[in-house]
């Protein structure tokens, strides 16, 4: 039998994150076809209750770690647990979201493994038991496909990408609770508050629709067009670099190379010329819809479909037209 | 205070990139190489610590071949005080190989703050802070968008899904940039002469095996030439129409 799958399963407040699901149904195809058992770990305070829904996805066993120290995300503390459940299991591969959470965590796992870490996943398969990886390079104008050397393979999946499978509720996992030996010294950084951002909406990198606008804006204000947009189509509201260095948005709404990766089912782009770095950010998704006025824009290269027109008159259309119909 | 950056040279982030005859790296011909932009953040904000705390030195340092003393003196012009290149042959490296041999630089050095950029526009790792921060056993915050520096300790934020986290750690602490944390500055006429003559001293470490091997480089599927559904409102119903039934986005 092969060595088992371990994944992380990310929860915050008692509750999983979109992407969690994504992982632990990625473990499960992999441990099937390597006939491995799959394991998740759970991390936080009182979070026992949940353990039991991973199993509807497919882990084989749910490794619950709880401590009043995790109640908050401890970067030191998450990788302290997890690397001695990691080694207990003997596990060959580990995965987890590359979410804010998962980009701090991988790799400081993968240091204290001594492995190598594939961040920002967009593709797994198996050659034997080795695992390739596939993720973007420069900014997406490459794919790699990555192996390992030797050591535990770790790999963090992009939100949005992987496909969860439907829950099965008869399928079961056994729990298995752990005691968590950390001393308050082991912990340097410490999560004194987390703050939600206004309106605490969904963040961009799991949302399966995205209305983002540009320079073509022409000022703050007219967002005002691309939310009422964004809400029809229950979606969330991104932006140029050009509209956030304006001060226009904020900068956890940037798409792009020094913004976000965003795989949205659909993501339309208002009044965004389609630079090179912004595309970094959002060509992996699966719908591109443009309106730009100007028909030479390059995002009409990139967009499935276009529409050349002054985006003040298109947008409201569009939300009238989606209306009509719902 | 004693702040070390580390900074890493990348393509120029306009650069085309071309895959090698052997199909497992890039072709360096026509790339024009530039200081990692999240590191220029990182250079910035060592720059207003400093010139908040009034005593401070900056070092930068660079893992690379010759090539990327570029980037150090970008650093230096900057306005950084001192520049180290661990010198290496110019080969791919992971990045806990990178990470390895920047804790190994490091390990006689001082420093009370460790800066790093959240991520090389090269590779994409998004690894080598933290990895350096656990094998050096300090704390390290990931993708910094604001940062105190005060009474032997930081606190920091950074960004989450819907949110924000606020996290303290005592000195020595390290940190990843995040675009947001500052505004860089353009280097002046002066720093960049300045730059220009500095010695950038070079110190050897032994590289360790490699753990993360490119098996294969390819370019990303081109995607299919879009189709303009037609010119202003008037095309709306017709992608409307398309979204639903041909896309099935909606
Ligand atoms: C190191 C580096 C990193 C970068 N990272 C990012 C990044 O992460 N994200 C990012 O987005 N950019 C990034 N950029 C910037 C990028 O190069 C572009 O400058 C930026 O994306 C341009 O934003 P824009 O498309 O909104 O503006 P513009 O390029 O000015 O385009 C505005 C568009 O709006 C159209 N328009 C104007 N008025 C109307 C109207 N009334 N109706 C319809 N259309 C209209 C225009 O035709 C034009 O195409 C980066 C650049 C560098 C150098
Ligand atoms: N070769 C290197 N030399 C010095 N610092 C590096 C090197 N590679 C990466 N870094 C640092 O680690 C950050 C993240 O890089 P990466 O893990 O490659 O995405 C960079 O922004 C730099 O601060």
């Amino acid at each position: 039998m092969s060595k088992p799958v371990f994944v992380i399963a990310e929860q915050r407040d008692g509750a999983f994150r979109k992407p969690t699901y994504e992982v632990v149904s990625e473990g499960r195809r992999l441990a099937d076809k390597l006939g491995a058992q799959l394991i998740a770990i759970l991390l936080g305070d009182s979070v026992e209750s949940i353990a039991a829904e991973l199993g509807h996805y497919g882990a084989d066993k749910v490794v619950v770690a709880q401590s009043g120290l995790f109640n908050n995300y401890s970067a030191e503390g998450y990788t302290q647990v997890i690397s001695k459940a990691v080694q207990d299991a003997g596990a060959g591969i580990v995965l987890l979201t590359a979410s804010a959470l998962g980009k701090d965590l991988g790799p400081r796992l993968a240091a204290k493994l001594d492995t190598g870490l594939a961040n920002d996943c967009i593709g797994l398969s198996l050659d034997g038991e080795k695992l390739i990886c596939r993720r973007p390079m420069f900014a997406g104008k490459v794919i790699a496909d990555v192996e390992f050397e030797d050591g535990i393979q770790i790999a963090s999946l992009r939100p949005n990408i992987f496909a969860p499978t439907a829950p099965d509720t008869s399928k079961t996992a056994a729990i298995e609770n752990v005691a968590v030996a950390i001393e308050a010294t082991d912990v340097k950084a410490l999560v004194k508050e987390v703050v939600a951002s206004a309106g605490a909406k969904m963040d961009l990198t799991e949302a399966d629709i995205i209305v983002s606008g540009g320079r073509g804006m022409k000022g703050p204000e007219n967002y005002a067009i691309i939310e009422e947009l964004a809400t029809v189509l229950s979606g969330v509201v991104g932006a140029s670099r050009a509209a956030v260095d304006a001060g226009w948005r904020p900068h956890a709404d940037q798409v792009g190379q020094t913004g976000k990766t965003v795989s949205p089912k659909l993501y339309i782009a208002c009044g965004i010329s389609g630079a090179i770095q912004h595309l970094a950010g959002m060509s992996s998704s699966k719908c591109i819809v443009a309106i730009n006025k100007d028909k030479e824009a390059p995002i009409f290269e990139k967009a499935d479909y276009g529409i050349v027109g002054d985006l003040f008159d298109v947008v409201p259309a569009l939300t009238a037209e989606l209306k009509k119909n719902m | 205070m004693k702040i070390v950056v580390c900074v890493k040279q990348v393509p120029d982030t306009e650069a085309r990139i071309k895959i090698a005859g052997d199909k497992k790296s890039i072709d360096p011909t026509d790339i024009n190489w530039i200081l990692n932009p999240y590191d220029e953040f990182a250079v910035e904000e060592a720059l207003q610590i400093k010139e908040k705390s009034g005593d401070a030195q900056i070092i930068v340092v660079s893992v690379g071949p010759e090539r990327v003393v570029s980037a150090l003196r970008s650093a230096l012009a900057m306005g950084a005080d001192d520049a180290v290149l661990v010198k290496t042959d110019d080969v791919y490296l992971d990045s806990i190989t990178t990470a390895k041999a920047l804790a190994e630089a490091l390990k006689d050095m001082e420093y009370d703050l460790l800066l790093f950029g959240k991520q090389g526009v090269d590779d994409d790792s998004l690894a080598v802070g933290p990895m350096v921060a656990e094998l050096l056993g300090v704390g390290c915050v990931t993708r910094v968008t604001d940062l105190t520096v005060a009474d032997g300790a930081i606190e920091a934020k950074r960004e989450i899904e819907g949110g924000a986290e606020v996290v303290t750690a005592k000195l020595p602490a390290a940190i990843t940039a995040e675009k947001g944390l500052n505004e860089p500055r353009y280097p002046a006429l002066r720093g960049i002469m300045m730059a220009k003559r500095k010695p950038i001293p070079e110190k050897q470490v032994a590289l360790a095996a490699p753990k993360l091997k490119i098996r294969a480089l390819e370019y990303p599927p081109s995607r299919q030439a879009g189709k303009i559904v037609g010119e202003g409102v008037d095309a709306v119903p017709e992608l409307v129409k398309l979204l639903r039934e041909e896309a099935k986005a909606i």
